[in-house]
């Protein structure tokens, strides 16, 4: 039997309404197709451009265990900008075409990595506020509709848990610490809150592709029924670090025991968005000029693997 | 050396069981090309229901480790217990995280 366009389209219904997963070789439609690789790009920029504002404290973390920790981090934004890559091609897209969308400002990634780290609180700040928001997002990602980037969210989401504890770990040592240190790490709190909340994007009534995502199984949640959750998880571990969340009308409402949050500055995180947050010209700057400044790496690979090549030939002749 | 099949190249065959996980390897069979190896597979791999999906890849074609180099490959991640997040020990208060 020859498959028409409405039997592919039938039988793609039938595994997204069973909750299957849909895999490469699978017909899909080609706008499901399209917001994957949006979105499994940006979220593989948003690792690659993560590594930068943690990057920055490398040499200066305050001791040999806390440098190593960091390195390890790193590694792992790394890594997960890899296997996210590796995803996205499976949709037929080169690796080469999503950086340069990257490079040119086409596709973008998330705007939390656009703040600076002033201190070396803002690296525990990170691991505790920005990773567990992230793991908040991408729990339910391990659930994608669509194989790949589910398996890949599933190794992801294991080493997110190691980020999280390892910031935490920096807050709460510095909350104790001495006067000096807990002013520094309620600054950093300060700084990272509003970001943090504002990862989960913006408000489910103006979200352009919810709906159609959340049919598709692309998404699992809300923006704001995650952020909510966030939220209620982060609080009392605030209260835990005797630190205080800025904003002063977050509260508890003992009726639904969720706690309720002020105003979030949409204007501020669409600006950040269109480009000036105080860092997105120096990130992609930075990601531009290493990938100019490796290219030297790429020629010697390709150049030791034709040399290796050649030899085995001739000693085969 | 027509019909002889010993010249015919090894096979490893992957499967995947159902649709979300990985294609795992589970043997390898002998096949002239690519299609027949895939037909090959099918018959040994899967006669119980075993998989939605079959990955042939020449046996030639994989670059494996050296076993001999196992140390040097993946000891260092042994003394690096801060890669797991047990490693970091939270307050009791701190139930999820």
């Amino acid at each position: 039997m020859v498959s028409t366009d409405e039997t592919r389209q039938a039988r793609f219904d039938e595994l997204i309404d069973a909750d299957d997963r849909i895999e490469p070789r699978d017909w899909m439609p080609d706008e499901y197709r399209k917001t994957l690789v949006r979105q499994i790009a940006q979220h593989a920029h948003s690792e690659i451009i993560g590594m930068q504002p943690e990057g920055n404290w490398l040499t200066r973390a305050p001791s040999l265990r806390r440098k190593a920790i960091l390195t390890a981090k790193v590694q792992d934004e790394a890594g997960h900008g890899l296997y996210l890559y590796g995803a996205a091609e499976t949709l037929g897209t080169p690796r080469e075409e999503l950086l340069d969308r990257l490079h040119t400002g086409r596709q973008k990634y998330s705007s939390i990595f656009n703040y600076p780290t002033l201190t070396w609180a803002d690296v525990g700040a990170i691991g505790w506020l920005v990773d567990g928001a992230a793991i908040m997002n991408q729990v339910p990602l391990c659930r994608c509709s669509y194989g790949p980037y589910a398996r890949a969210m599933v190794r992801i989401c294991k080493e997110e848990s190691f980020h999280q504890r390892q910031g935490f770990q920096i807050m709460l040592d510095l909350a104790n610490g001495t006067p000096a240190q807990h002013e520094m790490a309620q600054a950093a709190l300060d700084r990272w809150w509003w970001p943090s909340i504002m990862m989960f994007g913006p408000p489910d009534a103006e979200s352009v592709h919810g709906d159609q995502n959340m049919r598709w199984g692309i998404k699992r949640f809300g923006n704001d029924e995650l952020r909510q959750k966030f939220i209620d998880a982060t609080v009392p571990q605030a209260d835990l670090l005797d630190l205080t969340i800025p904003d002063p009308e977050l509260r508890l409402d003992e009726s639904t025991g969720h706690y309720v949050h002020g105003p979030i500055d949409w204007d501020h995180f669409w600006d950040v968005v269109k480009g000036n947050g105080p860092c997105n010209r120096s990130r992609i700057d930075t990601r531009v000029g290493a990938h100019e400044r490796g290219a030297w790496v790429r020629e010697a690979a390709t150049a030791y693997a034709d040399k290796q090549a050649a030899r085995t030939a001739e000693a085969a002749a | 050396m027509t019909g002889s099949t010993s010249d015919w190249p090894l096979w490893e065959v992957f499967v995947r069981a159902k649709r979300g996980v990985s294609h795992v390897h589970a043997g390898t069979v002998h096949a002239p090309d690519a299609e027949l190896a895939l037909q090959n597979a099918r018959d040994l791999f899967t006669r119980r229901s075993e998989g939605v999906s079959l990955w042939v890849v020449k046996s030639s074609e994989i670059t494996a480790s050296d076993p001999d180099d196992r140390d040097a490959f993946f000891d260092p991640a042994a003394d690096k217990t801060f890669r797991h997040p047990t490693d970091f020990e939270l307050p009791d208060e701190v139930a999820n995280m």
